[in-house]
């Protein structure tokens, strides 16, 4: 095993959003690259329209599946408001990959109260963010659905870890017709996270 | 592999070819997984206690066999394990328990592990996904050597958190021939009496492996100063939070607690804590047995543990994260689907006065939220139609003037909700019963079930009809509506809320879950086009009225004042554009 210390890395989204997806290729590239891993996540009812968290735990040895407050190096929102509601799981100087969509919640829905404005200006106060609109670049790449992809590109780069080959991980997590719009949705994603972009 | 997956990979390397299940988060996946095996018979039972009597049926057939369930269908299959625990087994015979500390889609958070002494059978914990794996492979060792059922407990953070695993191979368990042996296997009262008078023999053999087990063992890595007992997952948060710096007692076997290791380990250490989520379960018996120990003063007894709850707990210290602004988030409670069949049920029946609306364990539990608020109540699997029918006679005899509506979804009914509509039927009940039939069991994340005519492995079924099981039991007040149609829908409740004055009405919805993958059956019943609504936003008058059916898809765009819909989401069920005064949403182009 790679002798590096635990990191922690939390998606957090909206049930259905393709949380689970970006996930398996995480752990699957990490796992092929020699780290021991540990991902937890969550089912059942909060999966439907819900807040749903999947955590991603890497390093020489693994505990705890499960991180608490402040100890998520990189804290990934599928959904903008998610990225505010879960900020207290971030350690201070980590980083955020937010996409900039907003799915409103059932109370805005009925009028109780109101999606929030300037999410994205706060966040960047607090952290060091990254805000992608991840529906356009996924579109532009011809495959709207690719947005979860997308943000994957953007995590793993945020997340500087070097030694693992993302494309074999996707690959064997998609099904075959998917990969090619898939990994240049990933790519598309890892360009925009990158330091020289 | 998930806790989950290891469990079927456990039963597979152990030879285990019988195993039923009811599916419930967080259990599902195990039978799902088991059935992946073709050495395997996988089911789906109607319930619980079904399940268990089919695996205890199979264990006396001499297969090694096996049941799993959530934490609240114990409850449902209590009542045959605790008789088969006096029996002892054929084939060995093991039944997962998944508990839900924290509730994340439960309705309480009992604590399991009290199950095993009161049961009188041996328990294991696994912490992660390899233990939960050798673990389950080995439960199935221990029940054909101590001749008893062994319960195995796992949490929500365990079945759900993956970890990397080694494999191993299947062994080849040869069917121990049945023979009849009514001592053994018939409960009635002299043989019961009879093999109850044997089980203290068998606690005794039982402790004796606990404090000699590979899966019980004390780690003096670290200092003396303080040592820590943990189980399950609690392991992993105090070895996430000490590190080295402490010693463990690492139980796998919890019950029975082994005394005699757990005492040796706290003469070697200064200060003894016990680290366990939710009862003080080991703590309470280390403390009977006059050892001393730091447990629940220290630890939270509600809700699930983290390493940073653990860390506080002992520590004093409390990692803190970086701040959010608590004025730029809303709630996000769980709504259900854009397309969601019940979406036209709930919001129908939302609408009515003086009615009280008994809900039930199921995706339809999430119609009682704002804005469709149609749901008063709820308790268990399978009780909208007895405690519905309690409720309205409680309302008859006090001269409560109340309509009660109690509803309930296909698998649900066929779990336990037959019973509970003999009941409202027998003795005469003034209630609308309403299945809500979506083809599926839906929030667990469809599985097959009587009504759906496929089995878990996807093999042909008779498929139960349930009007036709309705109108067997002698309700003559029986429809079957598209909820999706809200006019159809109207229709059958007003028509359903005259009849039952006179007696019990029936009321079922029948439509697919809108992410089920549909059968060839449900593609020649139903006509399911994938569309996509839209607002012609000239005629969007800004009445909000299609936001009242909470749609998710659906928002408002407060500087146009106009309505929106999420392309992303809308599947074009229509419900929203029937609701539309202005007629302002059309169904438009195919689904891309």
């Amino acid at each position: 095993m790679k002798k590096i210390d635990t990191k922690s890395v939390l998606l957090v989204g909206v049930g259905g959003q393709g949380t689970i997806l970006a996930s398996k290729v995480l752990t699957s590239g990490l796992i092929a690259a020699g780290y021991d891993v540990k991902m937890s996540e969550v089912h059942g009812m909060s999966q439907r329209g819900g807040t749903v968290t999947t955590q991603v735990r890497f390093g020489s040895k693994v505990w705890s599946p499960l991180i608490g407050e402040g100890e998520a190096d990189v804290l990934v929102s599928f959904e903008t408001m998610e990225a505010m509601r879960c900020l207290p799981f971030l350690r201070p100087g980590g980083k955020v990959v937010v996409n900039t969509y907003e799915m409103p919640s059932l109370p805005v829905l009925s009028g109780e109260c109101e999606y929030p404005d300037g999410i994205i200006d706060e966040l960047k106060k607090r952290a060091d963010t990254l805000a992608i609109d991840a529906v356009k670049v996924a579109t532009d790449q011809g495959m709207p659905r690719g947005m979860n992809v997308v943000l994957l590109g953007a995590l793993v780069a945020a997340l500087g870890v070097d030694d693992v080959d993302w494309a074999a991980a996707l690959k064997s997590c998609v099904k075959p017709q998917f990969y090619e719009a898939n990994l240049k949705c990933l790519e598309a994603g890892l360009k925009l996270a990158s330091p020289a972009a | 592999m998930s806790g989950n997956e290891a469990v079927a990979r456990g039963a597979w390397e152990a030879g285990v070819t019988f195993a039923s299940a009811y599916p419930g988060t967080p259990s599902t996946e195990i039978l799902e997984n088991v059935g992946e095996y073709k050495e395997i018979n996988a089911e789906w039972a109607p319930n619980e206690k079904v399940a268990m009597e089919a695996a205890i049926g199979a264990s006396m057939g001499g297969v090694r066999s096996m049941a799993a369930m959530k934490h609240v269908g114990l409850n449902v299959a209590a009542d045959p394990i605790f008789t088969y625990a006096y029996m002892g087994v054929n084939g060995g015979m093991v039944f997962v328990t998944a508990d839900d500390p924290g509730m994340h889609s439960s309705q309480n958070e009992q604590d399991n592990r009290n199950y095993a002494p009161f049961i009188k059978i041996p328990m294991l914990e696994p912490s992660d996904s390899q233990e939960a794996k050798d673990m389950f492979r080995d439960a199935f060792d221990i029940s054909e050597r101590f001749d008893t059922p062994v319960m195995f407990r796992m949490t929500t953070r365990v079945c759900h958190s993956k970890s990397l695993v080694e494999l191993g191979t299947r062994r080849e368990f040869d069917a121990i021939p049945y023979v009849k042996n009514r001592a053994k296997f018939d409960d009635v009262p002299a043989a019961a009496m009879r093999n109850r008078r044997r089980m203290p023999e068998r606690d005794r053999k039982l402790l004796a492996l606990s404090n000699d087990c590979e899966y019980n063992f004390a780690e003096y890595s670290g200092s003396k100063k303080i040592g820590i007992v943990a189980s399950g997952v609690s392991y992993q948060y105090a070895r996430e939070v000490f590190g080295d710096s402490v010693s463990y007692l690492k139980l796998g076997m919890t019950n029975p607690l082994p005394i005699d290791m757990i005492r040796e380990f706290r003469n070697n250490v200064e200060t003894m804590y016990v680290i366990e989520e939710l009862d003080p379960y080991m703590e309470n018996q280390i403390k009977a047995a006059g050892i001393d120990c730091i447990g629940k003063d220290k630890i939270p007894a509600i809700d699930e543990l983290n390493p940073n709850i653990v860390r506080k707990a002992l520590l004093g210290e409390e990692r803190k994260g970086v701040q959010g602004n608590p004025n730029l988030v809303v709630p996000r409670p769980p709504a259900l689907c854009a397309g969601c069949p019940h979406r036209g049920f709930f919001y129908e029946l939302g609408k009515r006065k003086d009615t009280v609306m008994v809900g039930d364990i199921g995706c339809y539990a999430l119609g009682g939220s704002e804005p469709l608020s149609a749901k008063d109540l709820a308790n268990c699997m399978g009780s909208a139609f007895s405690v519905g029918h309690g409720l309205s006679k409680a309302f008859a005899l006090s001269g409560q003037d109340k309509t009660v509506v109690a509803c309930m979804g296909d698998s649900t009914f066929f779990h336990t909700g037959i019973a509970a509509l003999e009941e409202v039927i027998y003795n005469d009940s003034h209630l609308i019963c309403c299945i809500l039939d979506n083809r599926i069991t839906g929030m667990t994340g469809h599985q097959d079930n009587p009504g759906t005519g496929y089995t878990l492995k996807g093999e042909p079924a008779t498929i139960m009809d349930i009007e036709t099981i309705v109108r067997a039991l002698g309700v003559e007040s029986v429809r079957t509506v598209n909820p999706l149609h809200l006019d159809e829908m109207k229709k059958a409740l007003d028509k359903a809320y005259n009849e039952v004055r006179e007696g019990p009405v029936v009321l079922i919805t029948r439509w697919p879950c809108v992410l089920k993958k549909l059968s060839t059956e449900d593609r020649r019943e139903f006509r399911v086009a994938p569309a996509q609504c839209t607002i012609d936003q000239k005629k969007c008058i800004g009445c909000k009225k299609c936001l009242s059916t909470g749609c998710p898809a659906l928002s408002f765009d407060k500087y146009e004042r106009k309505a929106a819909i999420d392309p992303m989401q809308c599947v074009g069920c229509t419900v929203c554009a029937q609701v539309c005064p202005k007629q302002a949403i059309v169904k438009g182009a195919r689904k891309a």
